[in-house]
């Protein structure tokens, strides 16, 4: 048998050039004009960042200029007032542990607040606002541009005005947490009620059960877990947002940030980053535990 | 005679018919009673803690109810092109911070994702990197930002990149965990080397949902982008902030609008460009 390709250049079966050649020009044509659209929506976007970078006032030269700032930054925030390495002298890096933590408390337990007013404001509205539970119109309505809002006005937007309406402290920043959550967790809630199996419902009101009933018996039953796990991962955004309460005047360790970073008290800011990167990580590790007994005990009944 | 009515009657007939399964399960109750007095408990101990009471919520309420009041109608008064800047600057800060975000995430999706990086050591430190930077507020970092380069918009588009990049980077590593294995096993039966069945095995398939989870990272960062200038890191933010301490309340309300209509506005654009590429 003679060999297709040439011998000595290869021992794979290779075609003969002149159809490569037309193989290769079709597999262009057809690649053309996918690639022109590309093209087209990458100059789109080049258009889109000059105008936003002339906008932003950015120039890479003054980007390249001010980076280096950032390693000096660290550099400072890593060091104690003797010039000394932080970690040299623990004591005197963690001198306000105490108060510190106070403050984290604080915070951890305005966002455990927050969020259970705002689950439970969620849990109210979202059997108002699903069509399955509810089936007027005009409240159903009302319900869902009510959650819409104060799902898209940020927690901190409410907590500035809460904190002029309430006063300083933790109370506004709960508040404001409560009323986002209720917007964030109220939407989901209300997608998961409103993809419901019906035939418990048909159930429940077949043999005579009242629409508490029917929610009691035939809706909780196949969204309670859910419900549970969204709003523990709803806390554990909530415990960020809580950390930034105190930027508004509304309570926590927020405050003392502030000041540490206002008044270039370099390394309490690495002290106290490093206290909210800590308790993050226990409460979503804590939380993402709770979560999956949550799934296994649903699958268990 | 109804069998299956609920009447007491057929309730105790069932009752001893069935013991086992009928019978009350006091140890479960009480845990889960314990576990709601504990859950309200700790609710109560907070708002005793936080001086809440009902003459202050009464008092705080009526408050609210005359900024509203206040607040009708809206109102740039004379300031509308300032606000509309700001608004502008706010969606500048957006756009290069999440494009930032996402040129700087990707390679280090890379790292993070098991499929692509064998060395368990590697990926188990770039997921932790990750995590470091997620578990950090975006309006903390844009405090650390204008320390570092100063008050202004530039700051804020660093603190969203940096915010951004440890969320996008988890996702990415997710999405390119996720590929189909078939497509890696056809590049490298064809002679590919590693990076090639990188580059046209995994990333072909991550490549479009990644597109789509920047999309969606911009519309979500429009929001995010309003109340970093509540610390001083530009857009609107910060007219916000004047606005409310100065209580010129029909300034708030009418920035509040704009910003909830610009949210609007990209969602909307951003949703048709998803659907485009779905």
């Amino acid at each position: 048998m003679p060999p297709l390709a040439p011998a000595g250049a290869s021992s794979v079966i290779a075609l003969p050039e002149e159809r490569t050649t037309a193989l290769k020009a079709k597999y262009a044509r057809a690649g053309a004009a996918a690639r022109l659209r590309r093209i087209a929506l990458f100059a789109a976007l080049v258009v889109a960042i000059g105008i936003a970078a002339h906008v932003a006032e950015i120039d890479p030269a003054t980007f390249w200029r001010k980076l280096g700032g950032l390693t000096s930054y660290v550099d400072r925030i890593g060091r104690l007032d003797n010039g000394e390495r932080v970690w040299t002298d623990p004591a005197e890096w963690f001198w306000g542990l105490r108060r510190w933590l106070r403050l984290l408390g604080e915070t951890l337990l305005t966002s455990y607040v927050g969020t259970l007013w705002g689950a439970a404001t969620a849990f109210l509205l979202c059997f108002v606002a699903s069509a399955k539970t509810n089936g007027a119109l005009a409240l159903r309505f009302l319900a869902k541009r009510f959650l819409e809002f104060s799902r898209t006005v940020p927690s901190l937007v409410f907590a500035l005005v809460f904190v002029v309406a309430f006063g300083l402290g933790p109370l506004p920043g709960v508040i404001a947490i409560a009323v986002h959550t209720a917007g964030a967790l109220g939407k989901l809630f209300t997608e998961i009620v409103d993809n419901v199996d019906e035939r418990p419902m048909e159930g429940v009101r077949a043999s005579g059960g009242s629409l508490v009933n029917v929610i009691r018996f035939a809706v909780l039953p196949q969204v309670m877990s859910n419900f549970a796990t969204y709003t523990l991962l709803r806390f554990e955004v909530n415990v960020r947002e809580a950390t930034v309460m105190g930027f508004v005047g509304a309570g926590g360790i927020g405050d003392e940030f502030l000041i540490a970073i206002r008044r270039f008290y370099y390394s309490d800011v690495s002290a106290i980053l490093v206290l909210i990167i800590v308790t993050v990580f226990l409460i979503d590790f804590g939380s993402e535990q709770l979560r999956h007994r949550v799934l296994i005990d649903r699958r268990a009944s | 005679m109804n069998l299956f009515a609920p009447t007491p009657d057929n309730i105790a007939r069932l009752r001893e018919r069935y013991p086992r399964e009928l019978k009350p399960h006091a140890w479960r109750r009480f845990k889960a009673a314990l576990i709601v007095a504990g859950v309200i408990g700790l609710f109560a101990f907070g708002l005793y803690d936080f001086d809440f009471s009902p003459w202050r919520i009464a008092s705080g309420l009526a408050a609210l109810g005359r900024f509203v009041a206040l607040m009708v109608p809206p109102s740039p008064e004379g300031h509308a092109a300032q606000f509309l800047k700001a608004l502008g600057e706010t969606v500048a800060i957006a756009l290069l911070g999440t494009l930032t975000a996402a040129v700087l995430a990707f390679p280090f999706s890379l790292l993070a994702a098991k499929n692509v990086v064998k060395n368990p050591i590697v990926h188990f430190l770039a997921r932790r990197v990750l995590d470091v930077v997620r578990s950090i507020d975006t309006l903390v970092l844009a405090l650390i930002w204008i320390a570092v380069v100063g008050l202004g918009p530039f700051a804020g588009v660093l603190a969203i990149a940096t915010s951004d990049f440890g969320a996008l980077g988890k996702l990415f590593s997710e999405t390119l965990e996720a590929a189909e294995t078939n497509a890696l096993e056809g590049v490298r039966a064809a002679g590919g080397r590693r990076a090639d069945e990188i580059r046209f095995g995994v990333v072909p398939q991550a490549l479009p949902v990644i597109v789509g989870q920047v999309l969606y990272f911009f519309e979500s960062n429009t929001r995010s982008a309003t109340i970093i200038g509540i610390v001083g890191a530009g857009g609107i933010g910060l007219e916000l902030y004047e606005a409310i301490r100065t209580l010129e309340w029909r300034q708030v309300s009418f920035i509040v609008i704009l910003i909830l209509v610009a949210v609007a506005a990209i969602d909307f654009v951003s949703g048709k460009l998803r659907a485009a590429m779905g």
